[in-house]
């Protein structure tokens, strides 16, 4: 009997599937194939997954209309969410303020200004509590983006889903959790890296024993690229973070298998078309490529690299914003046509001020034009096969397995060394630096147009655009809620609690997720956790460069 | 003499590609620039300004926290009887630039600035203070 062909092999998968019920025609009626390629071609659904990790793709299912939102108050946004929710958002994505991303509750003094801002404020369990009220945790998915306080805020929602009576176990959602591009590009941190580590290793051991539904972290590369990295330094540099998570993992005893398929990817949609399609085609298989060969992965399901993707928003323009929902549409579209998982776009707003209602509505209208009447989602990886995008997906791999080689020489043959080395040495963070400004300068020398700033002006002084103005009435509305908390709470529970997490905290080996909970249930505030572990883990502060 | 700025991060935000980015412009037009780094407060970046004797400094604000931090800046400066004229970078929608200004800021650089803008409105703040 002869070994059935790629293609044959794709057909059965594709077979099995469960298919939408819509017609996989042209709009003039032309039947569609669910991929296009030759017999003995790769196809989506097989290693190395160039090509998509679903054999029918969107044909199965459409990505996850996951929309990033939080302002003000947990009350605020909750409201934002059951809005995006009746629009027809399939996931949500929670926005935290600059407070909570540092682990600092709404009434600490460096607070001032701050609260509810870029994002929700949430203090105690009582917030999170308000943030989800009403929304069924089972039918949607919740990502929330937090990165030093995560295994606090995952300690809450467990908390909080507890208490209404859903198991941990039941929940699913994603931690971004990703500490490593804290320190490299959105600057976020809090512990030093090693003492930050260790978190991440004690909540990706809790979550794939105790929730298996549950994404232990969200590598992404977005911050690294909306900071200024090339596309392939954005590519190379999440992997890093990824593979040394894997390494985190396995030097701690836990089967790479146990915890890979629990991993999911973040990268940028940025205005170069093409390029961003190569990036998302060549991190699929750079990572199925590694994991099998680098780390010994058995299962198919920590070869597969699933990412969501969000538009660029250092693409968006301040000058005639409402060209910004042209840049996002092709921005999105370079998302769905790499094959992303789930996709935020960004309001025609945004570089001007946290979305409105009706710009954030217009960006998901964004995504089901895309959707529903393009007819991309038709066919698995379309453009695959083209001289051009296979040509530069090569490149982008290339690229980034020279900026491998760099990182493990730095770490002495560990991935996990090399990124914290790198850190330390502010490796990452200058190489990241000197990409933006060699932007920054193609763009003031003309070389690059980007329209309405250096060119095709005309039309920049309209000003009729309604923004979202936050108060610093919501700043204070939530210190008086954190106040109220404060003093209807159990004290000698609280100092119980915390002093129980201050001892998991000494020792190294042991899961400080538990001692989290308990905090979290007792109503310790998000600061105090976090200041009680800073006693224990000390605070990191990046030496300033130029 | 060169002009003497110090750039700086006040509050929470660690959104540091715009500040990166145009101390670099700065220095590459001839100014020294001088940046402390991450998370500063209102009163550290007045100190730092002071002992630094800059002629100008200049804010990176992202997080929305201008109306809050930018005139809190000046008034650290003032109330240490510096007059160094404080300007701010970042996202700053049209609407509170009046305020800014008259809270003390001496000019707000928005998205899209360009190079030539930010390095003459500099050039031409301190000139005018000195």
């Amino acid at each position: 009997m002869t070994e059935p062909t790629a293609y044959e092999q794709w057909r059965r998968m594709y077979e099995a599937s469960s298919l939408r019920d819509r017609p996989f025609t042209t709009m003039s009626g032309v039947e569609l194939e669910g991929v296009y390629g030759p017999a003995d071609g790769e196809f989506p659904g097989q290693f190395p997954y160039s090509r998509g990790v679903h054999a029918a793709m969107y044909r199965s299912r459409l990505w996850t209309m996951r929309m990033f939102a939080g302002f003000g108050t947990a009350v605020d946004t909750n409201n934002r969410f059951k809005e995006i929710i009746d629009s027809g958002g399939t996931g949500l994505s929670t926005a935290f303020d600059m407070p909570t991303l540092l682990g600092l509750d709404s009434d600490d003094p460096m607070a001032l200004g701050e609260v509810g801002r870029c994002g929700v404020a949430i203090d105690s369990l009582a917030d999170m509590r308000d943030l989800f009220a009403g929304i069924d945790l089972s039918a949607i998915t919740t990502s929330m983006t937090i990165n030093s306080p995560a295994a606090v805020m995952l300690a809450l929602f467990i908390a909080q889903a507890e208490e209404s009576g859903v198991e941990r176990k039941a929940l699913g959602g994603t931690l971004q959790n990703d500490i490593l591009k804290e320190y490299q590009a959105q600057k976020e941190f809090v512990f030093p890296p090693r003492q930050s580590l260790r978190l991440v290793r004690d909540t990706m051991a809790f979550t794939a024993e105790q929730m298996p539904l549950w994404n232990s972290i969200s590598v992404s590369g977005y911050h690294i690229r909306e900071a200024g990295s090339t596309a392939a330094e954005e590519l190379a540099f999440t992997l890093a973070n990824g593979f040394a998570y894997v390494e985190l993992a396995r030097d701690a005893g836990m089967a790479v298998d146990a915890v890979a398929p629990r991993l999911s990817f973040f990268f940028n949609a940025h205005i170069d078309f093409f390029e961003e399609i190569a990036k998302y085609r060549a991190a699929r298989r750079i990572w199925a490529k590694w994991m099998r060969e680098h780390y010994g992965a058995r299962d198919e399901r920590s070869w597969q690299l699933r990412f969501h993707t969000q538009t660029a928003g250092v693409s968006l323009t301040a000058q005639q914003p409402e060209v910004n929902i042209a840049r996002t549409a092709i921005e999105a579209l370079a998302g769905v046509l790499g094959g992303t998982q789930s996709l935020h776009t960004n309001a025609l707003d945004e570089a001007l001020a946290l979305p409105s209602k009706k710009a954030a509505r217009i960006a998901l209208r964004t995504q089901q034009v895309i959707a529903h009447e393009t007819n991309v989602a038709n066919v698995a990886d379309p453009l695959g096969g083209s001289w051009f995008i296979e040509e530069l997906t090569d490149e982008m791999e290339r690229q980034a397995e020279e900026i491998f080689a760099q990182i493990t020489e730095m770490g002495a043959g560990s991935m996990l060394e090399g990124c914290i080395k790198g850190i330390e040495d502010n490796w990452f963070q200058s190489r990241i630096a000197e990409s933006a400004y060699r932007l920054e300068r193609s763009f003031n020398d003309g070389q690059r147009i980007v329209v309405s700033v250096n060119d095709f002006e005309e039309g920049n002084e309209d000003e009729d655009l309604t923004i979202l103005r936050i108060t610093n009435e919501d700043e204070q509305k939530q210190r008086l809620r954190l106040g109220e908390v404060r003093q209807h709470r159990d004290d000698e529970k609280v100092r119980a609690a915390l002093e129980g997490l201050k001892r998991v905290a000494s020792d190294p080996d042991a899961n400080i997720m538990p001692a989290l909970i308990e905090a979290a249930k007792a109503y310790a505030t998000v600061g105090e956790m976090m200041s009680t572990m800073a006693d224990v883990f000390g605070r990191h502060v990046e030496v300033p460069f130029l | 003499m060169s002009v003497r700025v110090l750039v700086a991060k006040v509050g929470l935000d660690g959104h540091d590609r715009g500040i990166k980015v145009v101390a670099r412009i700065l220095r590459d037009a001839g100014m020294e620039v001088i940046y402390t780094g991450l998370f500063q407060t209102p009163a550290s970046v007045a100190i730092a300004a002071i002992q630094e004797d800059v002629d100008v400094v200049g804010l990176s604000l992202l997080s929305g926290a201008h109306m809050t931090l930018a005139p809190l800046v000046v008034e650290e400066l003032r109330q240490r009887g510096s007059e160094v004229p404080v300007v701010v970078g970042g996202i700053v929608p049209a609407n509170d630039l009046d305020e800014l200004r008259t809270k003390g800021v001496a000019a707000v650089f928005g998205p899209g600035s360009s190079d030539e803008e930010i390095i003459s409105t500099i050039t031409s703040i301190v000139a005018h203070s000195l």
